[in-house]
């Protein structure tokens, strides 16, 4: 599962750019995830310039 | 604010405030919409641009930081190249402050007759048969359908509303940069000389910047490929490790982040009744990363073609295509398959390679010659480039 420590996200969505489902987007000043079309695949995390991302069970990219 | 407009424009950015005066320009109904509180801010950019920026707008010193002379490039070997203000040609430019720029660009187009509305956000597209009819917009915490003859997505690298029309908007890992930067002040920087550092070490697929913004200030930044993050070596931890041995001192009075794509422009940027422009559109340089004149360029071509096309009553996918051919054929689109060729080209060398490259810059004389000249001159000097990449053959033609 996709947890976002919003305490981090720097509101600039390089995530939102990059995600396959169309999951995140920025809302205000949060990142807000779409959890039915979220597939854990990790990569937003990966280019999360800041690490404000983590998947629990992030398949290999 | 009204439910319906000739044009409506997602974002307000460079590319749509553009696009905005452009159509208020030309006598057309248009309202922009940006869903942060205040344009401008916060900003996602090292504010750098070229000289082109006066076929836009004539520079006041309330939006310009710093002129810019000339350029360093340092090479992996910690060789420094130095371009000067003959040589660097389109490095010579201004450092923005893009808070008041980006305001000044809103400013212009209300003036010309364009609505803003700030803090509105677009939550998805209204679509009829295959045609974007317009968006349904968050306005004052209550959802309203704003319907429009044409919808411009301004909406930047975040974008969304095209991917709500249907269009697959997704940028690879490997080709977002995804970037840090720091406003740093108190710091030894050469005012007027802007400083790019290259090297696997330093920046992976990347470069790290430093723009100056005055006497002792600058924007230190790092942009590095999507694919090259991880734990521990995310662009912020490439940062300050850098600021850590170059300036330890400093004071960091701002961070900003955001991502850059740095792959081909969408494949279409025109759909019925949409037209995509700017960040939105993925016309950022994949080179360089620079993208505020794509932006206002695209930008006020789409307004123009916009305007155009409903006062001629034709907003079909083929009319509006008028603007994705201009943009291609222009010297904008051709600069960008270049670049993401050479792009391609660089992202592969070694930081032996790198060095020798750099090194031959030194020899060349820059003066008047452009990136297709540049690189003929440096496979002068580095001939194993031709060997190894044949793809080079068929960006020089
Ligand atoms: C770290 C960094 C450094 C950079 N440095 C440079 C540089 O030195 N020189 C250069 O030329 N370029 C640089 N760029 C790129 C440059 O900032 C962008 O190319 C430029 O801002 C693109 O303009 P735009 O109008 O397309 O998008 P943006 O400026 O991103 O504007 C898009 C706007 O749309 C709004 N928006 C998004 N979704 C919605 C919605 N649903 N509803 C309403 N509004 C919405 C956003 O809030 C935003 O204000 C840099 C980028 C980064 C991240
Ligand atoms: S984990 Fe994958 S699907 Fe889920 S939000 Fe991130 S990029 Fe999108
Ligand atoms: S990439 Fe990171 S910092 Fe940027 S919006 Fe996403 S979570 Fe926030």
């Amino acid at each position: 599962m996709l947890s976002i420590r919003r305490e981090i996200c720097g509101y600039c969505g390089a995530c939102v750019s990059v995600c396959p489902e169309g999951a995140l987007e920025l809302v205000d000043a949060y990142l807000t995830v779409d959890a039915d079309r979220c597939r854990d695949c990790g990569i937003c995390a990966r280019v999360c310039p800041l690490g404000a991302l983590e998947v629990a069970d992030e398949r290999s990219l | 604010m009204n439910d319906h407009y000739d044009v409506l424009i997602i974002g307000g950015g460079p590319g749509g405030a553009m696009a905005g005066k452009a159509v208020a320009e030309a006598g057309l109904s248009c309202c922009i919409i940006e869903k942060r509180p205040a344009i401008g801010t916060p900003v996602r950019c090292a504010e750098g641009v070229g000289q082109e920026i006066y076929d836009f707008i004539d520079l006041d010193p309330k939006w310009v930081s710093a002129k810019i002379q000339g350029a360093e490039l340092v090479a992996p070997n910690g060789q420094v190249i130095q371009l000067s203000s003959e040589m660097a040609g389109n490095e010579v430019g201004y450092v923005l402050d893009r808070k008041m720029f980006d305001r000044e660009l809103i400013w212009r187009a209300a003036n010309a007759g364009c609505e803003v509305y700030v803090k509105t956000r677009a939550v998805d597209a209204i679509v009829e048969n295959g045609v974007v009819k317009g968006a349904k917009v968050e306005y004052a915490g209550k959802i309203r359908n704003i319907t429009a003859k044409i919808v411009i997505a301004a909406d930047g690298v975040e974008s969304k509303f095209a991917r709500w029309c249907g269009i697959d908007t997704v940028v690879p890992m490997a080709e977002l940069e995804t970037c840090v930067q720091y406003l740093m002040t108190d710091i030894d920087i050469q005012p007027g000389v802007n400083v790019f550092y290259m090297g696997n070490e330093v920046a992976p697929e990347g470069y790290v910047w430093i723009f100056a913004k005055g006497e002792r200030t600058a924007n230190v930044g790092i942009g590095i490929s999507g694919k090259k993050c991880r734990d521990g070596n995310r662009p912020k931890d490439y940062l300050d490790r850098f600021i850590q041995e170059k300036f330890p001192d400093g004071k960091i009075i701002e961070l900003i982040v955001g991502g850059v794509s740095a792959c081909r422009p969408l494949t279409s940027t025109v759909s019925a009744g949409l037209m995509i422009v700017g960040d939105a559109a993925r016309v950022s340089d994949p080179l360089t990363g620079g993208g505020i004149i794509n932006a206002m360029y695209t930008g006020r071509l789409a307004g123009e073609v916009a305007a155009e096309c409903i006062k001629e009553g034709d907003v079909s996918a083929a009319a509006l295509k008028k603007y994705d051919v201009l943009w291609r054929e222009s010297a904008m689109g051709k600069g960008l398959e270049r670049n993401y060729q050479i792009k391609e080209i660089f992202i592969r060398l070694s930081d032996d390679k790198m060095n020798s490259i750099l090194g031959s810059v030194q020899k060349i004389d820059l003066e008047k010659i452009g990136t297709k000249e540049i690189v003929k001159e440096l496979i002068k000097y580095n001939p194993w480039l031709l060997k190894e990449i044949s793809s080079l053959k068929k960006i020089l033609g």
